[in-house]
């Protein structure tokens, strides 16, 4: 393992387990080096990492805050608790506020069976929901010829935004509003279909963990998501730099 | 001088875009003016079109979905064309415990109006703020940006009335722009 | 300019003003604005020199004298005399008070050894109602600058750093994070292209601390940045002010021309090799810019969503560079602590909370206004000393400190010494120096839902925690007022609280349950009444009447 200058190389312990890393590389990263599962949503490697949907919060020995693994860089000596009552709840409970909050209807969904959100609450034992549902109005954009927008499914994650503008260049999706009131858009919050900018790569449907971008013409379950272009495309940017 | 700048021209041949323009060119044309930016197209328009969204996108190089996400990020920014007259009714925590909603109450009791919207006439905007500053002054109001303390819902029926009232004039002006 | 022609200007301007017999003093923040002190001075003016007076009277236009609920307010003879409400109809009897010594009308005249007043302690509130906020000259002449010179003449930026270490100085920016501290790992951050910030978005609803100070004494704030500049090594500085506060913006935007002109920001400050410009960015009502990486998002031209630390801005802020971030009274505190050494700011206050702090006193309390007072001092000083008690002979209920992310304290704690870690061991916080006094016209329970309210919509909504947390348990406030909720509820928001607190990614959701925590500490009756009863004791909300019919809508 060659290492950058100001890079050192760490022992540390994730889950009673000593592991070894590099100063530059995230407890997640580690983690996922020696197959420890770490439960993330909103990080997708080859993309930046925003530490927003706080899924992968750990337990670091000596910090009173719970930390973000996607984010959080590894140090010697380290101790990570990845699993504990307290760690479960909370992801849990983070799982049932994203329920709650838009229309999730899995079973006439078109990823369903397929989709990040559904799939984690499944592993994590998250079968029904105890809060009110938010039921907000939003809408489905369908206007563009291959693509589905529907904003019911949307969990905010951003990848769709970041992919498109890290990757494809194109910057033709971002928020609007803020809070609950926050709501993904393209241009100048105009239907997609009337987008000046977007490629048509279909790059943020291939990203998305949720049924909230599609490709038209699929039926419910019949949308899977392709994302092995990412580690390629992310590398030659790297490259590029 | 090296700028940023690229060559767009307003959308229309309104002067005011002349002093929007002074502010990009202050900043030279750097993408992250766009705040500057937006308070001045906003002072001098009184709201954000989209047409002055895409003329600022274009002129800063940026992208628009990142202008119109800042735009209505930031709530001091509207999109919607103001009253006449505007006024604020503080809603901050000392203005809260002292009664600031039956201002409220007070104020749609003589106007109709809830909090952010503006009377079909155009006359007159109910807004609500997160403390003007005046906390001492609580209850406090705006009226047409002169900070009032110590609100009575006497006192803002009296000024919401003076609001509505002489404003038979503009009632038909903006009738007629409507058309 | 250097260090003579700075003196010179302070000894001439003494002598200007010594002149004068009388010197008037009216208050000209926005406070007594908004109650038309202007024409006050007009009035008083044109009075002047109807009578021939101009060669011995003087009116002058001055900052924040603190009792803002009595505006417009007036000073004369050294303070010994002042008035209240004063109408320009009054300014011909506050003359003959002033130069013929008559007794004025009584609704007008405040005695001026009023606990009030008495109590205070003055370090950063020292020029408020004393010079005239929008002449450099006034400040000069009141030892302005000195300190900045001092530094850059006398001492190493490391000498400066220990200094403000010394003087046990932390952030009044709410977190209390030692001062000297953050300089240092600025100071220590490499010696490339560095910033300093002034945070002045003054974000909690019902807090004017900053904003009295940007309008009474701007020259001390630029000077405190300029200070914090030459120590950390940063040649450039931004003034991040809320939209909200217009004419603090201009009185800033008129400071910083001052001192320019004057050679006292810019280049080769004071004839040495020194830098520092200061600029202006406006915030655009955004609550959550007032956390330090929001703050650089925005002020980078983005929306202003924070993210995670590591790493810290004192490390990598704004556009990555180190940028020392602190907050308008951290910096207002510099020049006297440079003036009068760290060693003399660290007797004031308590072991671990040193100096003084300003507090902005509102709600159900007589004198609502402005306050500088030591650490230490107790809440019940503040509130029944200072205060003058709760008006209209109601019995105190709570008060609340720290805004939005702070607590509500009840009366059993009204004895314990206002310093960080007293007030966070009761549930609150110091926070920013809002302080709300709430009799038993308030209700606790709406008191929680009106703060969760605030906190939901101005979540950024980046994480999921913050975003959704806080808008159900707004929900289930909502519920608990209106007399719809049910026990199961009341444990839903227990857990959401702790959820809520340990898992966001800012300052604003980790404290958002803040004011629901200690509301149900407090006053668990308040709900039980509520839930139980259907009945609100401060008959502020309006719950249903008939439980059963609100079970069967549910
Ligand atoms: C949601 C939120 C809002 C804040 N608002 C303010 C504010 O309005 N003014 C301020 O000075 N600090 C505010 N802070 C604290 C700042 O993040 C930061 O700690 C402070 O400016 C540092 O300065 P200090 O060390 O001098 O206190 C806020 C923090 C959070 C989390
Ligand atoms: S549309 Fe999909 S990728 Fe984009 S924010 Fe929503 S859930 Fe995430
Ligand atoms: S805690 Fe709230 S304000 Fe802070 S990042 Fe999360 S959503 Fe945004
Ligand atoms: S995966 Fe780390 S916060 Fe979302
Ligand atoms: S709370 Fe209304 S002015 Fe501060």
């Amino acid at each position: 393992m060659s290492t950058a200058p100001g890079v050192e190389i760490c022992t540390l312990i994730i889950e009673n387990r000593e592991c070894g890393g590099r100063s530059d590389q995230t407890i997640l990263d580690v983690a996922e080096e020696y197959g420890i599962f770490i439960p993330t949503l909103c990080r997708l490697p080859g993309l930046s990492s925003i530490g927003a949907c706080r899924m992968c919060l750990v337990e670091v020995k000596g910090s009173n805050k719970l930390l973000p693994a996607c984010v959080t860089k590894v140090q010697e000596g380290m101790e990570v608790t990845v699993n504990s009552e307290r760690l479960e709840a909370y992801r849990r409970t983070t799982l049932e506020l994203l329920f709650s909050e838009r229309n999730h209807i899995c079973s006439v969904c078109v990823t369903n069976g397929h989709c990040d959100l559904q799939s984690l609450a499944q592993k994590l034992g998250v079968n029904h929901i105890t809060m009110p549902y938010l039921h907000p109005h939003v809408e489905v954009d369908a206007s563009h010829p291959r693509f589905i927008a529907d904003h019911n499914r949307c969990i905010l994650c951003t990848r769709c935004i970041r992919v498109c503008a890290e990757i494809e260049g194109a910057h033709t999706w971002d928020l609007m509003g803020r809070g609950t009131k926050a709501r993904v858009i393209t241009d100048l919050n105009r239907p997609w279909g009337e987008s000046e900018s977007c490629t048509g790569c279909g790059k943020c449907v291939q990203v998305c963990p949720t049924g909230a971008l599609s490709e038209k013409g699929q039926a419910a379950g019949e949308m899977m998501k392709r994302r092995q272009f990412l580690p390629y495309l992310s590398m030659m940017r790297e490259v590029g730099k | 001088m090296l700028t940023n700048a690229k060559v767009v021209s307003p959308p229309s041949d309104d002067k005011r875009w002349k002093i929007i323009d002074g502010t990009m060119r202050r900043h030279g044309h750097q993408p992250h003016s766009l705040i500057e930016v937006l308070h001045t197209m906003q002072e001098t328009f009184g709201f954000l079109t989209d047409d002055g969204l895409r003329y600022v996108a274009t002129s800063l190089r940026v992208p628009y979905s990142k202008v119109y996400g800042v735009a209505t990020f930031y709530h001091f920014f509207t999109m919607k064309p103001p009253g006449k007259h505007t006024c604020v009714v503080c809603t901050g925590t000392a203005c809260h415990i002292k009664g600031a909603n039956t201002l409220l109450a007070a104020v749609q009791e003589e106007s109709g109006l809830k909090a952010g919207e503006t009377t079909r006439d155009g006359s007159l905007s109910l807004l609500t703020a997160r403390c003007v500053g005046s906390c001492g002054l609580a209850p406090a109001a705006v009226f047409d940006g002169q900070v009032a303390g110590k609100i009575t819902t006497d006192s803002i029926k009296r000024r919401v009335r003076d609001f509505l009232g002489n404003e038979t004039d503009a009632e038909i002006l903006s009738v007629g722009e409507h058309q | 300019m250097n260090q003579d022609d700075l003196a010179n200007i302070a000894v001439q301007t003494k002598q200007e003003e010594s002149r004068y017999d009388h010197v008037i003093k009216v208050c000209v923040a926005a406070g007594c604005l908004s109650a038309n002190s202007d024409q006050v001075k007009t009035q008083l003016e044109s009075e002047v020199k109807q009578r021939g007076l101009e060669s011995c009277c003087k009116v002058k236009g001055v900052g924040c004298m603190g009792l803002c609920a009595a505006g417009p307010l007036v000073a004369g003879e050294g303070n010994e005399k002042m008035f209240q409400n004063v109408t320009p109809a009054d300014a011909s009897a506050i003359l003959d008070s002033i130069v013929d010594n008559k007794p004025a009308p009584e609704n007008v005249v405040i005695d001026s050894h009023l606990d009030f007043f008495t109590g205070q302690k003055k370090i950063v509130l020292e020029n408020s109602g004393e010079i005239d906020p929008e002449r450099v000259e006034d400040y000069i002449a009141a030892d302005g600058y000195e300190a900045l010179f001092h530094c850059i003449t006398k001492l190493k930026p490391l000498g400066v750093v220990e200094q403000v270490t010394k003087s046990g100085l932390r952030g009044r920016g709410g977190a209390g994070f030692p001062t000297g501290l953050k300089w240092t790992t600025v100071y220590k951050a490499g010696t490339g292209q560095k910033y300093v910030i002034c945070n002045a978005d003054e974000g909690d609803p019902g807090a004017f601390m900053d904003r009295s100070v940007l309008e009474s004494d701007p020259h001390r704030v630029l000077e405190g940045m300029a200070i914090a500049g030459y120590a950390v090594g940063a040649n450039k500085g931004f003034i991040y002010c809320r939209a909200e506060y217009p004419l603090a913006v201009k009185r800033l935007r008129t400071a910083i021309r001052q001192a320019e002109s004057h050679g006292l920001l810019g280049n080769n400050i004071g004839e040495t090799h020194f830098d520092f410009k200061i600029e202006i960015r406006l915030g655009a009502g955004a609550f959550v810019c007032g956390e330090e990486t929001a703050l650089i998002a925005s002020i980078e031209g983005g929306r202003g969503t924070p993210r995670p630390r590591p790493p810290f801005p004192a490390q990598s802020g704004l556009w990555d560079c180190p940028t020392l971030i602190n907050n308008v009274e951290t910096f207002a505190n510099i020049p006297p602590i440079i003036r009068r050494g760290g060693e003399w700011y660290s007797t004031i206050g308590t072991e671990k909370s040193k100096g003084t702090k300003v507090f902005a006193l509102a709600g159900r309390v007589v004198n609502t206004g402005l306050i500088e007072v030591p650490m230490g001092i107790t809440l019940r000083e503040i509130i029944f000393k200072l205060g003058g008690g709760i008006p209209e002979g109601r019995r105190f209920k709570a008060v609340q400190s720290g805004g939005p992310s702070g607590g509500c304290v009840p009366e059993q704690y009204l004895d314990i010494p206002v310093d960080y870690d007293s007030l966070a061991s009761v549930g609150s916080i110091m926070g920013s120096g809002g302080m709300i006094v709430m009799d038993e016209t308030s209700c606790m329970v709406d008191v929680a839902k009106f703060f969760m309210d605030f906190c939901m919509s101005e979540s950024c909504g980046k994480c999921v925690p913050c975003r959704v947390g806080t808008t159900q348990m707004h929900n289930i406030l909502e519920r608990i007022s209106e007399g719809r909720a049910t026990q199961n509820d009341l444990e839903q928001l227990k857990e959401l609280t702790g959820m809520v607190k340990a898992a966001s990614l800012c300052g604003l959701g980790q404290t958002a349950p803040n004011p629901t925590l200690t509301t149900l500490r407090y006053f668990m009756d308040e709900y039980k009444a509520h839930i139980e009863e259907g009945r609100c004791p401060a008959g502020i909300c309006h719950p249903v009447k008939d439980k059963e019919e609100a079970e069967v809508g549910a």
